[in-house]
């Protein structure tokens, strides 16, 4: 049995779900086929034991792009929609920072973080009007690809000599000495450095972690939202945009192998056996698992091939769930600030100390956390008086030595909770159930490989012109009729629907000048 | 922990004790890692070895690599421009490979040993590009340079030497055919591929069993003309027979910094190796849009007036005004198989169709005083040499 499709989308990520909904409002026939039973990819709200539901892996929004909103007249539900970052300190005595204030700290380190807030919100603002592009290609003498590295070159020489010194300066940096410079506050040092290498294999002594720091503050100038529901809220929400607009979407459907006849994409095998037929095959799946796996090497040239295998993706961050009977106990604590983001990075040292046994394939005993209870300010998530705790946990390698065997996973939610503990000392006899998602986990439960969020490392050599690899950056692949919108492609990772909308318009795009 | 005594140096092919045995002007050179003799005695009477004898030149430092495993075929087809399908167990074939922009890396023979089981043979080393051009497939591929000793044994008389040696059945061996023979309890390898363009023999044995190879190929030679060889002869024998050398007539595409300085297949005059019906190979899609818009460069084969060798001369298409420089000569030498003075080289399109004149200018010396001569050139396609001797099958017994 075969369909015939204007577009087939391999996976129902969110990345997926903008791009079809796109492709059908311009009247395009679109399925989308996902193997999982619910769409939505790496952005889920699933129940991990009874009553207990969380969003499975990404579970902060930090960028849905209003241009994404727009066009898709997108009105998620948040539970939060600025939140707090609370650094957590063994004493108590915690930090809170919101957009450019942080309280807690002395005044010259409060003042030197307003600078330090303003300076790095205005390269960010100028990396995220590139966020919405198709990056231009390098060496064509294409008009629209000149054009906008013209744009670029004088987007950055209009920050002024001063600016454009310091951007120049920064952009290959690592957020260690840039930290270091400027502040005196372990906890602020501490939490900058998190949040500069969360969900990467970085440390915060790694060159481009202010990149990676940038690219967080550039979907939203840092602002953090929590959607109502959870994360598969927003995933519901696109695949009832999708619907409406006539996408017609299949759940339960491995695709095995992206078909290729006489060189060029003829449609999609899944698991089953079934056929469908298209023209278009549109891959929300990571660049690797597209290219090796799906499509195969044989049918791609060797260059291109050595570039997708050679991709940087070792995911390194775990995500910690737990039921708890209650709320733990957090010295220090306000209640209200239970709502909030709770970070464990005492110091820019601890941070770093943390990811170097991640460089030996091994898991960090002390590691570092970023903490949400979303059950306080969403209370459905959690039977009545009960909470559920999510927490992204690093550093867990993927290619742990070893692998991640039962004992592996024991010791390393142990060292975990352990941790929690310094703070929340009674964790552990709230706990009614955990789950531990190693990346290896993510991985087999969300089909990314080596469990990176962002479908591959975001360094400056994966970034923008060069994302996933040089000569494919534009969403097209070198097989005729195949294409890329996951995070991927440019720009990358986050729940931000960028890369599916950049495809969708590169698509339409391509059709339209042929 | 022992450790292993590492060699120094250059290394030494198996059969150097009877190159050097034979060598009177110590004239050697290094050839990726091994020393290899420019001639022995002198050039001159080696290269009339090939064309008028038997000459044998150990190729042992040719780059050899053994492709094994289930996908094979379906790798070598992906890697090379030209249909691999059609090359049969116990055939061999002229290959280009290129990089994903359709740029030629490097030819070679290949060498289709039994179902499944190649061995590639070229100048330049390849392994990293092979290693990558092996990811998603079912196969392995395994340097073998120094595991195999390899003889060339090129010129008219060289079938009936090898007859004399025993080796029976070898008249039914047609050009790019495979044989294998029992010599002393080893297996011998013949193939009918060279690099002179005359009748001609490549012969592939263990090492342990090279200079018995050499001594019994010797001493059946005796009576032929048989004579070892140098490069210098080889290359004058290369040039004749229209063969293309890395490093003189095209670079390989991975060793290469600047842009425009590499050359496709089809700027080579190697359409006939590119075969567009396959889906995919490597190159394929830039190959085609090139195409479709045009080459840049063509190859020239030229037919040069005078006798002065046009060495690294520049090609005008006319004969005044320096304005028309249109391309250079890659390789050149006066013939004296042929009694003519040819080049290969490299023009832009659309000169150098078939037929057409160009003009070489040509800087020589006369004791110690430079002169210039602007020659005419004639272009051709075909090899400056082809004897019908070649191919003939069973060869003649010269």
């Amino acid at each position: 049995m075969t369909d015939r499709y204007d577009a087939i989308v391999v996976g129902g990520g969110h990345n997926g779900l903008v791009c079809a909904a796109l492709l059908a409002k311009a009247g395009k026939q679109v399925l989308v086929l996902e193997a999982n039973d619910q769409v939505g990819g790496a952005a889920v709200t699933r129940e991990f034991i009874d009553g207990f539901a969380v969003s499975a892996c990404a579970h902060l929004l930090y960028q849905l792009q209003p241009s994404v909103r727009k066009d898709l007249k997108l009105s998620p539900k948040l539970a939060a929609e600025n939140m707090t970052t609370v650094v957590l300190d063994e004493k108590g005595e915690h930090i809170r920072i919101r957009g450019n204030s942080v309280l807690g700290v002395s005044d010259a380190d409060a003042e030197s973080y307003r600078g330090f807030h303003k300076r790095m919100t205005r390269f960010a603002d100028l990396l995220r009007t590139y966020l919405n592009k198709s990056p231009p290609r390098l060496g064509t003498h294409d008009r629209r690809d000149l054009s906008t590295l013209g744009r670029l070159a004088f987007d950055v020489r209009r920050l002024g000599k001063t600016q454009m010194r310091e951007f120049l300066r920064l952009i290959g940096m690592n957020i260690h000495d840039e930290v270091n410079e400027r502040f005196e506050s372990s906890l602020l040092k501490g939490a900058l450095s998190l949040d500069a290498v969360l969900g990467t294999h970085l440390g915060p002594r790694s060159p481009n972690t202010i990149m990676t720091y940038l690219y967080r503050l550039a979907g939203d100038h840092g602002r953090i939202a929590s959607p109502t529901g959870g994360m598969g809220s927003i995933s519901d929400e696109l695949a009832h945009a999708a619907r409406e607009a006539g996408v017609t979407i299949r759940t339960g459907m491995p695709v095995s192998r992206i078909v290729i006849a006489n060189g060029r994409v003829s449609g999609v095998e899944t698991e089953s056996g079934e056929r469908f037929d298209s023209m278009t095959v549109i891959s929300n799946a990571d660049p690797k698992r597209t290219i090796i796996d799906l499509v195969g090497a044989r049918h791609v040239e060797t260059g291109f091939t050595h570039r997708i295998h050679h991709l940087r993706m070792r995911g390194n961050a775990a995500k910690l769930h737990l039921a708890l009977d209650e709320l733990p106990t957090i010295d220090g604590l306000e209640r209200k600030d239970y709502a909030e983001r709770l970070l464990i990075a005492p110091d820019e040292h601890y941070v770093e100390r943390a990811f170097n046994p991640a460089k030996y394939g091994e898991s960090s005993p002390d590691p570092v956390l970023e903490i949400t209870i979303p059950s306080f300010r969403d209370s459905k998530l959690a039977p009545p008086g009960k909470h559920v705790m999510s927490a992204v946990v690093q550093y867990a390698p993927y290619d742990r030595k070893g692998g991640w065997t039962d004992a592996a996973r024991q010791q390393f939610e142990s060292a975990t909770i352990r941790t929690i503990e310094r703070y929340a000392p009674d964790i552990a006899q709230r706990i009614i159930a955990s789950e531990l998602l190693t990346p290896a986990d993510i991985e087999r439960e969300f089909h990314i490989t080596g469990g990176h969020w962002h479908h591959g490392e975001l360094t400056l050599d994966q970034f923008l012109f060069v994302r996933p690899v040089c000569s494919a950056a534009q969403y097209r692949m070198p097989v005729d009729g195949l294409y890329l919108c996951g995070a991927g492609a440019h720009p990358g990772g986050g729940v931000s629907g960028a890369a599916g909308r950049n495809a969708a318009r590169a698509i339409l795009q391509r059709e339209k000048a042929a | 922990m022992t450790i292993q005594e590492v060699h120094q140096g250059r290394l030494r092919t198996p059969f150097f004790s009877r190159i050097s045995a034979l060598d009177t002007v110590n004239q050697w050179h290094e050839w990726k890692g091994y020393s290899s003799a420019d001639t022995l005695y002198c050039e001159d009477t080696e290269y009339f070895a090939i064309r008028n004898a038997t000459a044998v030149f150990d190729l042992t430092p040719m780059t050899k690599y053994r492709i094994t495993g289930p996908e094979t075929a379906a790798y070598i087809n992906r890697l090379v421009t030209r249909d691999m399908d059609k090359i049969k167990p116990g055939r061999v074939a002229y290959a280009v490979w290129c990089d994903d922009r359709g740029q030629v890396i490097d030819d070679g023979t290949i060498f289709h040993l039994k179902e499944g089981e190649y061995r590639l043979c070229s100048q330049e080393r390849h392994f990293a590009w092979l290693q990558a051009a092996a990811i998603g497939f079912d196969v392995s591929i395994k340097e073998e340079t120094a595991d195999i000793a390899a003889l060339a044994v090129q010129g008219p008389t060289s079938f009936s030497v090898l007859s004399k040696m025993g080796l029976d059945g070898l008249a039914e061996l047609k050009p790019f055919g495979l044989m294998n023979f029992d010599f002393d309890g080893a297996d011998l390898m013949v193939s009918r591929t060279g690099f002179t363009g005359d009748l001609g023999y490549e012969l592939w044995i263990e090492p342990a069993k090279a200079e018995l190879l050499w001594d019994a190929l010797f001493e059946a030679g005796k009576l032929h003309g048989i004579r070892a060889m140098g490069t210098h002869a080889l290359e004058l024998a290369r040039i004749e027979a229209g063969y293309l050398a890395a490093y003189h007539d095209f670079l390989p595409a991975d060793a290469t910094v600047r842009t425009g300085r590499t050359r496709s297949p089809l700027e080579l005059g190697l359409d006939w190796l590119v075969d567009f019906k396959k889906p995919n190979f490597n190159g394929r899609r830039a190959l085609a849009e090139e195409k479709r818009r045009g080459s840049t460069w063509r190859l020239v084969k030229l037919d040069i007036e005078g006798n002065k060798a046009a060495h690294h001369s520049y090609i005008f298409a006319k004969e005044k005004g320096n304005k028309s420089e249109i391309g250079f000569v890659t390789s050149a030498a006066w013939s004296p198989v042929c009694k003519q003075n040819i080049a290969i080289g490299t023009v832009r399109t659309p000169h150098g169709k078939v037929g057409s004149t160009v003009w070489v200018e040509i800087y020589y010396q006369r004791e110690m005083h430079w002169a210039r001569a602007m020659a005419k050139a004639t272009v051709f396609d075909k090899p400056f040499w082809f004897p019908p001797r070649r191919s003939a099958t069973p060869p003649g017994p010269y």
